[in-house]
Formats: structure tokens, sequence, C-alpha cells
């Protein structure tokens, strides 16, 4: 087998290493301390999100309610959070649970978990307005203070990136338990055979990806201040493409956690960057698309190339 | 476990698993011991897979008793069973697949002693295995995914393998590896293990088992050590066709032309009713499946295709389940019939109502959902999905699976008239006595054809003989 599909992960390397030297090349300024941090803080809540849907994607589900989980998240945050700790903590606690329970229904049901989460979507979504009907809210002091942090060396984004790439990679790939996880997207049976509840293991996974979901939340909030309940509903499609641009894919069990923060700092790497070539907002979106395009049409050319030889 | 040689690790006591009406064992009385090696034998559909699926606790039993000495469970009597389909995760790497079915290993370093566990178990079964236990499951090739299933099937796991069944081990393994597993079985054996063999390579089951077990129709037909069985004579046990069924065959000569020739070999005349047989999962179903859709383009429906599919699996390629019954007949014949593009709801109404009375779909409306139908009748409406097209060619899968024998008749003579007027039937069929219907009969092993007979060597000798190796390994 050749090189690249033995090591899935230097082709995400290499997109973000390309773009970010475009990226310098265009506007040097950004190669700083204070420039570094301005192009990749918002991506600290979006590899959170991405880090999420790999859970779910993961056990070859896909969660469609991501965007709208996290809105709520961040509204809980800024509001409850802020007022009555306490509570604030129970209700996104609370949440978690809920993640993990929806996992174990779409199993013991054995639903589709696409029309299950677009039908959550909507209720995540309405408890986010009934909390915060208009924009508002505060952002508590500590998670504010944590978001702004500057640390020695390198950026609080950087910081946070590797972080969580270090920490999800010991929780999922080399810890066991991520192991039997990862298992149950490559073969259900044959774990179920070996004589593990797979109830509970998709349970884990969804709960681990409401935790993920409502870390984003708070990340969120902490950087922008206040909440809304419409905040992160982009962050459905942008954690999938995450995922997918990292490497991993929709079946199989295939991810890695690594590849899926490099994918979200790509993404937003990627909105910088088309700022940076003065390109109107209304072209963004579909520009962004369209990287997205040429970075997984080098990811197939690739594999065919590997299969074939 | 010397001063007891003949511990028990397993005792049935007349364990019988139903399928709804369907008995795929009926009372089966064994008892496995330290020491044993037990091959087993029988024909499709005999209840091999049922039986093994009990043994390893995987089904409960109906009625009877199953008891394990070591421990409540299955799990706990240190009983363990190498699955015939590939059950390895893909993603993971040789030692993760072991973590998977070893919940004790844990704690930081397990990664190690998983390496470790697996090294050793596939260094002892199959010496210079090549295999790094850090390599991906989907990177290996297809044997070497064998050896690593059989090598976690015999590997301690926390508490020690007793009694390991093995389901087909062989069937992707080269003959020197296939060889090193059955050096490794005898030694298994010698220490105090037991195994449970299934092969359709007779050849193995001489060289390991100590004793033979034939099954037949969910009954054990015969047991003896494996000394006091011939090749021909275990053959002779598992064959259970009535010999008048196979005087039908031979009853028509005249060939037509010859309109079908594959790669494979498989070949077809005008009229004829070629049968596909063999032991399941051989290549029948791919051989048809791969022909259908080499003969017929997915991009330009045609008005009269060339060659149409019955299929045998009816959730999942059968029938439209949303649909009435003249829906689902007419399916075949819309582009016939079409005016304008536009369906002839006429010519649709007037065929359903030929084919429901010249096959006898019972109904008192064709224009029912076709789930209230019986499985028999529902499969009649897929053949007469089939027979109202002008296909000259007619492919059937396995198409009598679950169907009663007062339909499997009116079936047979329906294809047998069709035939005489000029149509070809591929037929693939687990059922020998289905395949001795036929004019010729193409036997798959390993898929590939391993004989053509016609004629009066249709039989049912003949087919065992060609499906289970008889030379190969000897």
């Amino acid at each position: 087998m050749n090189f690249l599909a033995r090591h899935r992960i230097i082709l995400p390397v290499v997109s973000l290493a390309v773009l970010l030297a475009a990226t310098f090349y265009m506007q040097p300024r950004t190669m700083s301390y204070f420039g570094l941090n301005l192009l990749f803080n918002l991506a600290v809540p979006i590899a959170l999100a991405t880090v999420a849907q790999m859970m779910i994607i993961m056990v070859n589900d896909i969660d469609l309610s991501l965007g709208a989980f996290v809105s709520l998240a961040a509204c809980v945050t800024a509001t409850f959070v802020n007022d009555t700790p306490v509570l604030g903590l129970l209700i996104l606690l609370a949440l978690v649970l809920s993640y993990a329970a929806l996992g174990a229904l779409i199993h013991a049901l054995e639903l589709p978990a696409i029309v299950v989460t677009l039908g959550m979507s909507f209720v995540w979504g309405g408890l986010a307005l009934f909390i915060l009907p208009s924009p508002g809210g505060q952002s508590p002091e500590w998670l504010r203070a944590l978001m702004t942090v500057k640390p020695p060396f390198a950026p609080m984004a950087v910081v946070a990136a590797v972080i969580i790439s270090v920490v999800t990679h010991l929780l999922i790939v080399r810890s066991g338990i991520g192991t039997v996880l990862r298992g149950v997207g490559g073969n259900a049976r044959s774990v179920a055979r070996a004589g593990w509840s797979v109830i509970w293991l998709k349970a884990l996974a969804y709960g681990l990806a409401g935790l993920f979901g409502v870390l984003a939340g708070m990340a969120l909030v902490g950087l922008a201040t206040s909440a809304d309940a419409n905040i992160a509903l982009r962050y459905t499609l942008l954690s999938i493409a995450g995922v997918i641009l990292g490497g991993g894919e929709f079946t199989g069990g295939k991810v890695s956690p690594t590849g899926a923060v490099i994918g979200a700092l790509t993404l937003t790497l990627a909105a910088s960057f088309l700022s940076f070539m003065r390109l109107s907002p209304d072209w963004q979106i579909g520009a962004q698309g369209a990287i997205l395009i040429l970075v997984l049409t080098a990811r197939l050319i690739f594999s065919r190339k590997g299969a074939a030889t | 476990m010397s001063d007891h040689e003949n511990a028990l690790i397993v005792t049935l006591d007349q364990a019988a698993k139903h399928f709804g009406r369907l008995r795929a064992l009926d009372g089966v009385s064994l008892s496995v011991a330290a020491g044993d090696c037990i091959g087993l034998v029988g024909h499709n559909g005999a209840g091999k897979s049922t039986l093994v699926n009990l043994i390893n606790g995987g089904l409960a039993p109906s009625s009877g008793t199953i008891v394990f000495s070591g421990g409540d469970t299955a799990h706990v009597a240190g009983v363990r069973s190498v699955f015939q389909e590939l059950s390895l995760c893909p993603n993971l790497t040789v030692a993760e697949n072991l973590k998977i079915s070893h919940s004790a290993l844990k704690g930081p370093g397990w990664r190690r002693s998983a390496r470790a566990e697996i090294r050793a178990s596939l260094d002892e079964i199959f010496p210079d295995h090549g295999i790094s236990a850090d390599a991906q499951v989907d990177m290996l090739s297809i044997a070497q995914r064998q050896m690593v299933e059989i090598a976690i099937g015999f590997a301690p796991r926390g508490t020690q393998a007793r009694l390991v069944i093995l389901d087909e081990p062989t069937s992707s393994l080269d003959e020197g590896i296939a060889g090193q597993l059955l050096a490794h079985i005898r030694r298994f054996c010698a220490s105090g293990g037991a195994v449970v063999f299934i092969s359709h390579m007779l050849g193995e089951i001489f060289k390991v088992a100590s004793r033979i077990i034939v099954l037949k129709d969910g009954r054990i037909v015969d047991e003896r050590a494996s000394g006091a069985f011939t090749r021909q004579g275990l053959v002779d046990v598992m064959g259970h066709v009535a010999p008048e069924s196979a005087q039908v065959a031979g009853a028509r000569s005249d060939p037509g032309s010859e309109i079908l020739r594959t790669a494979q070999g498989l070949a077809a005349r005008k009229g004829e009713i070629v049968g596909l047989s063999g032991l399941a999962g051989h290549g029948q179903a791919e051989a048809l499946a791969h022909l259908y859709l080499s003969r017929s383009s997915a991009w330009r429906p045609r008005k009269s295709p060339e060659v149409v599919f019955v299929a045998g699996d009816r959730p999942r390629d059968g029938v439209l389940p949303l649909w009435s019954i003249l829906c689902n007949i007419s399916i075949s014949v819309l582009q016939q019939t079409a005016r304008r593009g536009l369906v002839n709801r006429q010519a649709e109404t007037a065929i359903a109502a030929e084919w429901k009375s010249r096959i006898g779909v019972r109904t008192d409306d064709v224009r029912n959902p076709i789930l209230s139908l019986s499985g028999g009748n529902q499969q009649k409406v897929l053949f007469a999905r089939a027979l109202a097209s002008q296909a000259p060619l007619v492919i059937m899968d396995d198409p009598m699976r679950g169907v009663d024998v007062g339909t499997k008749q009116d079936v047979y003579a329906m294809i047998r008239a069709e035939a005489a007027n000029g149509r070809t039937f591929l037929w693939y069929s687990t059922e020998t006595e289905e395949v001795c219907q036929c004019d010729r009969v193409f036997v798959f092993r390993n898929h590939e054809i391993s004989a053509e007979l016609t004629g009066v060597d249709i039989s049912e000798e003949k087919i065992l003989e060609a499906s289970f190796a008889m030379q190969e390994a000897s």
C-alpha cells in the first residue's frame, strides 16, 4: 500500500500548511503572535464541534443537530451559567446526558440517526430561543478570562488546538475504550459477539459528542461575550466538513482526532484567506466550498492510485 | 487436566432451534470433551451454522438444554468461535482487534501486552506468518485476515481457550498455511483442548478429526470415529434425494443453439434449464448477478429486455413492498405497452389478470398490496413479473427460498412449459432436488466451476462430490 493511504494525516497537514503559507504570503503581518491569534481564535469552538461530530461519525452515524445544540449550550452558558452557576452547570450536564440517551435510543430502535438528529435540531433550536428570544446574555468572567489568556510563546488559539488534539488522540486512538468505540464503527457485530454491549458504547459515543458540543458552546460564548439562539447554526456543516477534511470517512469508523482539529483550522483559515484576497463576502461561501472540493478530490485521487497499485 | 482426560466441556441434550415453522435444528444430542476434535459435515441447510451458534452461546435453544461445565456461559467456559465470514474490525490494527475480544486488557500499557499476546499466538500457529501486530486489518490480504482471526480464536485472552469452533477456516488459506493450521489443531487437541472443525474439504476433515458427525435436515444422522468412515461412505450419508425425482431430468433432449457462454465456463442453449449448484456462497449468486448486469444496461431501459432476473432474497431485491400485486407484476412490461411514455392501464390490467390465473396467485383482487400475500405467493408474483416480459433468458437466484411444496410444484411445471417454448433458464438453487430438474448443472467451488454435469450424470452424489473437494487436500 502506498504511503498516503498508510498515513492519512499527511494530506490534512499539507492542506493546512499550503493555505497558511498562502495567507502569510498575502498578508505578512499575520505572521505574528497577535496575527495568529486573530486568524485562529474562532477555530477553537469549531474544532471542539468537529471533535463532537467525529464521535458520532466514528460509530457510523451523522449528527445534523450539532449546530443547534452548540447554540443552545452557548445560550445556557450566557444566561444560567453566568447568573446561577450551579444550576447552569447542571443544565449543561443534563444536555450531555440527553445526548447519550439519544444515542442509546437510536441504537435500540434502529432509527436512522440522520432523521432523529434532524428532528432534534428543531428541539434544541426551540429551547435556545426559549432561553434567549433575542441576542444577549453575558459570558461568565472566568470563561472570558480563559478564552483571552495570553500564554507565552504561542497564542491561545494554537495552544488550545494542540491541547484538544492531544486529549482526543489519547482518548480515541490510544485508550482501550476508544479502540472499542472505533471498533463499533468498523464492525459492530464482531464487537457485540466479543461480549460488549453496543447500546452502552453508542450511548458513550453520543455522550462524548454532547460533552464536546457543550464545550464548543462555552468556548464560543467566551470569545463572543454574548450569545444568540442562531449563533452556531453553521457548525453542523462545518463540523462534518472538518471531519472529512481531516482524513475521516463517513463509514467504517475511520476517524482521526488530530486530523479533525486540523480540518477545523483549515476551514477557519480558508475564510480569512478569502477575505485577504478581497473576495466579496457574497462569494466566500462558494469559494470555501471550492477549497473543500479541491482537497477532497486530491484525497480521492491519491486513494484511487493507492488502490490501483 | 491430565487426571481427567475426558472432562466434558459442553453437553447438548435434545437441543432444538426453530425459526418460525422452519426447524433449523431438530433435537441434537452431543457432548464435546477435552481432547476431542470433531469434524462436522453436512450439506447446505443441514443445520451446521445453527448448531455452532447454539454451542457458542450466540443463540438460545428453542427446546432442550445446553450445559457448559466450565461456567454458566460459553464465554466463561472458554468456548470460542472463528466464523466463516470475516469478523474483524477492518479499521483497527491486529493488536487492537485482539483487545476487542479481550476485555480484561486495560490500563496503561495494554497495547504492549496485546501486541505480545497476538504475536505469540500467530507465531505458535503460523510460523513465518509475516504479519505485524500494528498492521491495520484492511491493509492485510484475505488470507492474512483469516490467519489473524484464527490466532485471536486460539489466544488465551485472559482465560484459556478450551473449545474452538472453526467454521470453514481454510476457505481462503493456501495449502501450506492450511497445513500449519491442521498441525496446530492436532497439537491443541493433544494438549487437552477441543476443536469443532467444519470444512468442505473432506481431506482436511479426515486429517484432523477424531470423530465425524454428519448433520442432515437438522438431525445428526451419523456419528463415528473418523477411521470408520470412507470418503465415499461419508458422501453417501450426507445425500438424501429420493431417487424418483432424478428421473425427471434427461427426459428432454434436442438441444437448441448455444446462446450463452461466459469466460467462467457457464454455457446455456436455447430452451435449456441450466442449474447452478454447490455449497452456498461459493460464487453462484455473484456469477448470476455479473451475467445479468453485463447483459442489461443501467442507462437505457429496453422495450423488451434480453434477460430478466427472479430474486430469491425477496425483501432485498424482489418485491416493491408499497405497491399492489398488479404494479409488482406489470413493472417489467410497462415499457412494452406504454404509449408516448404514458402507462397503458388497460394492457397492464390484462397482463396482470392473465398471469394471476396462469400462475395461480391466491388473491381475490390484484389491486391488493403485495404484502397481503404469503411468501410463496409473493414469489409467484416475482415469477409472473419475469415471465410476463419477452426476455429469452431468465436468471433465477435461489427463487424457492421459503416457498411451500405446492407452490414449488406449480412453478416447476411453469418453468418446464416455458423452457419448451424456447426460453432459457439459469437456475441457482441450494436444494439439490431442484437442481436435479435441470438439463445441465454447473457445480461451483471457491468461485470456480468444478464440474459440468448433464443428463443422467446429474445426481446428488455427483454434485456432492464436486462441491466437496475430494482429491485436493489429500
